[in-house]
């Protein structure tokens, strides 16, 4: 059984989100994505800058199986993203919801929240 | 029977299961207005025989000349061992083959290939070849929107100097990807691009800047100048390039203070015949930080889990079988072919065999070209160095001139007055390693007498 620390949210894609004391958000991806992805060699990170949608992929992360796209949980603008993963992709792997997180976004004025799941919920989907 | 792998019935059952009447209907969701019914010009199909007979008389036309045309494809000699081992069983295919794996020697020969390219271009990697030079300098451009995030223009600068056919190919293919081209004036004298042409540039946001070294003309551009021009201002530097050149010019990765940050250009010159203009194939080389915005195949060397050395496809994460419709290009290894004769020319000559080849080039171009701008009505139209070829300027229109000249089994060179009005009555011609000094003297002796034909035909009857 994988991960799923109670106190995030996450979306059916497979992201973690935490709401930050500063109000932004930080956002990875799940530790049974991780499992999932296998051995993780790249990442390519968002800029910090561009605004995004819920929904839209911002970063991709690449395996040695697949590339798969990061969606945005929520509509923001990209604030930072986690330049240590250019060198160690496999921070994802090791620690998927502490070093390897991926970017943080300072959300929306609004930001739409209700297609969120928290922690039973996403494991509920896993379960499917 | 030809490999048709579904007969009528197999069809039929599967729309049935499907639910469906007409295989045509499953394309219903594509535009009327974009389908086309019919291909006009297409004629009837032919059968073997008749079609054997057609391609004999279409290759024969072509065969028997003495050929002094470059502008993109060179005649080079190529030893007969290169097409002897390449039509071998084990080699004769176009692909990489399917599970990959488990032919070993195709990826070694890759492998090899990819090694030689990235050691002639400075590169630290090469992909397995794309379609020719043309659509190469296409997906460097898009390769380099991808990779270059901090330039938000999309605007790629192209000299003059480069390839016309390049430059159209590069606009249909990714013109409508958001990429702008913007075409770099040449300097009417030395017939290169001037880093001072770039300066008109220097407060905007450039993508990336093509430099074709040597360049459509022959000559040599400041490829240090334009390149540091380049990285200065955070634009990526393609370098298109004539791979046998390379033996003797400094390559792209030691361009400048920084280097070019991807190496592309046309394979033909290494062990592909001219034969009517294709195929031939297309190199990419790059920077290890771009390889993932590498289109194409790449094969990598590993060990098995006996600790032997074996070969593998690598990097496939980027390749439409595993990212689809978000790869970085349909690029697959259909030149393969091309590339097998490519690699073993360039295991025969060696890195001094090459180097021989192009000084040879470097040398007989010079003469051709000092011997016909001898002749009356002929004249250099650009100063300074050349590579394999050079452009002439004729008193009178280059045309009729070129037709009476292959009247006498020569193929006089590319005519440049389509693609360069402003040049005049301009000729591009090459002589590569091929062309003996004999050679050189029929074309200077039927350009001498072409060109006093055509002055006596145009002589008033009352001078006569």
């Amino acid at each position: 059984m994988s991960n799923i620390p109670v106190e995030l949210k996450y979306t059916r894609t497979h992201e973690w989100l935490r709401k930050e004391a500063d109000g932004s958000v930080t956002v990875g991806i799940s530790d049974h994505a991780q499992d999932a992805l296998g051995d993780l060699v790249f990442v390519e990170t968002p800029e910090a800058g561009r605004s995004v949608k819920a929904g839209e992929a911002c970063a991709v992360v690449e395996s040695v199986k697949a590339a798969s796209d990061i969606y945005s949980p929520i509509d923001g603008e990209i604030i930072a993203a986690n330049d240590a993963l250019g060198s160690q992709p496999e921070l994802l792997n090791t620690d998927p919801y502490g070093e390897g997180w991926i970017m943080k976004i300072r959300p929306a004025a609004e930001p739409e929240t209700s297609a969120l799941l928290d922690a039973n919920a996403y494991a509920a989907t896993l379960e499917e | 029977m030809p490999f048709i792998p579904h007969t009528e019935d197999d069809v039929r059952e599967m729309l049935a299961a499907i639910g469906v009447a007409e295989i045509e209907q499953l394309f219903d969701e594509i535009p009327p207005g974009l389908k086309v019914s019919a291909l006009a010009g297409v004629p009837a199909a032919l059968g073997e025989m008749e079609i054997q007979r057609l391609m004999r008389e279409r290759a024969a036309l072509d065969a028997g000349h003495l050929n002094f045309i470059g502008a993109g494809a060179y005649e080079h000699h190529i030893p007969a061992a290169v097409w002897e081992i390449t039509t071998r069983g084990e080699f004769y295919s176009a692909y990489t083959p399917y599970q990959a794996e488990a032919s070993q020697g195709t990826l070694q020969l890759i492998y090899e290939y990819q090694s030689m390219m990235a050691a002639l271009t400075g590169m630290d990697v090469s992909n397995a070849s794309l379609y020719d030079g043309a659509s190469a300098m296409a997906e460097a451009a898009l390769m380099a929107v991808r990779a270059n995030r901090a330039s938000k223009s999309g605007r790629i600068l192209v000299p003059a100097t480069v390839n016309p056919a390049y430059r159209r190919v590069a606009s249909s293919i990714a013109g409508g990807q958001g990429l702008a081209f913007e075409l770099v004036p040449y300097c009417a004298d030395t017939g290169t691009t001037l880093p001072e042409a770039l300066r008109r540039w220097d407060d905007e946001d450039v993508t990336a800047l093509v430099i074709q070294q040597p360049n459509f003309f022959g000559g040599y551009e400041d490829v240090a100048a334009l390149t540091d021009w380049a990285r200065a201002k955070g634009a990526l530097v393609i370098a298109v390039v004539n791979p046998v050149s390379l033996a003797l010019l400094t390559p792209p990765g030691e361009w400048g203070e920084g280097g070019a940050d991807i190496a592309c250009g046309e394979g033909q010159p290494l062990g592909v015949p001219l034969s009517s203009g294709g195929p031939y194939f297309g190199f990419l080389a790059c920077r290890s930080p771009l390889v993932r915005q590498m289109p194409g195949r790449i094969v990598g060397r590993t060990v098995d889990l006996d600790g032997r050395a074996g070969f593998a496809l690598t990097l496939q994460a980027r390749e439409q079988h595993i990212r689809r419709s978000k790869a970085t290009s349909n690029i697959c290894t259909n030149q393969g072919l091309m590339v097998t004769a490519a690699t073993i020319y360039m295991s025969l000559l060696g890195a001094e065999g090459l180097a021989r080849v192009a000084a040879a080039c470097v040398r007989n171009s010079a003469e051709l070209v000092g011997q016909l701008a001898s002749i009356e009505g002929v004249r250099r139209a650009f100063s300074g160095p050349f590579f394999h070829e050079s452009v002439l300027q004729l008193d009178r229109p280059v045309g009729p001139l070129l037709e009476a000249l292959a009247k006498r089994g020569i193929l006089g060179g590319y005519d440049l007055s389509h693609d360069f009005p402003e040049l005049g009555n301009a000729l591009l011609v090459c002589a590569t390693e091929t062309r003996t000094a004999t050679d050189i003297e029929t074309y200077f002796q039927a350009l001498n007498d072409v060109l006093r034909q055509a002055r006596v035909a145009l002589r008033p009857a009352s001078l006569a």
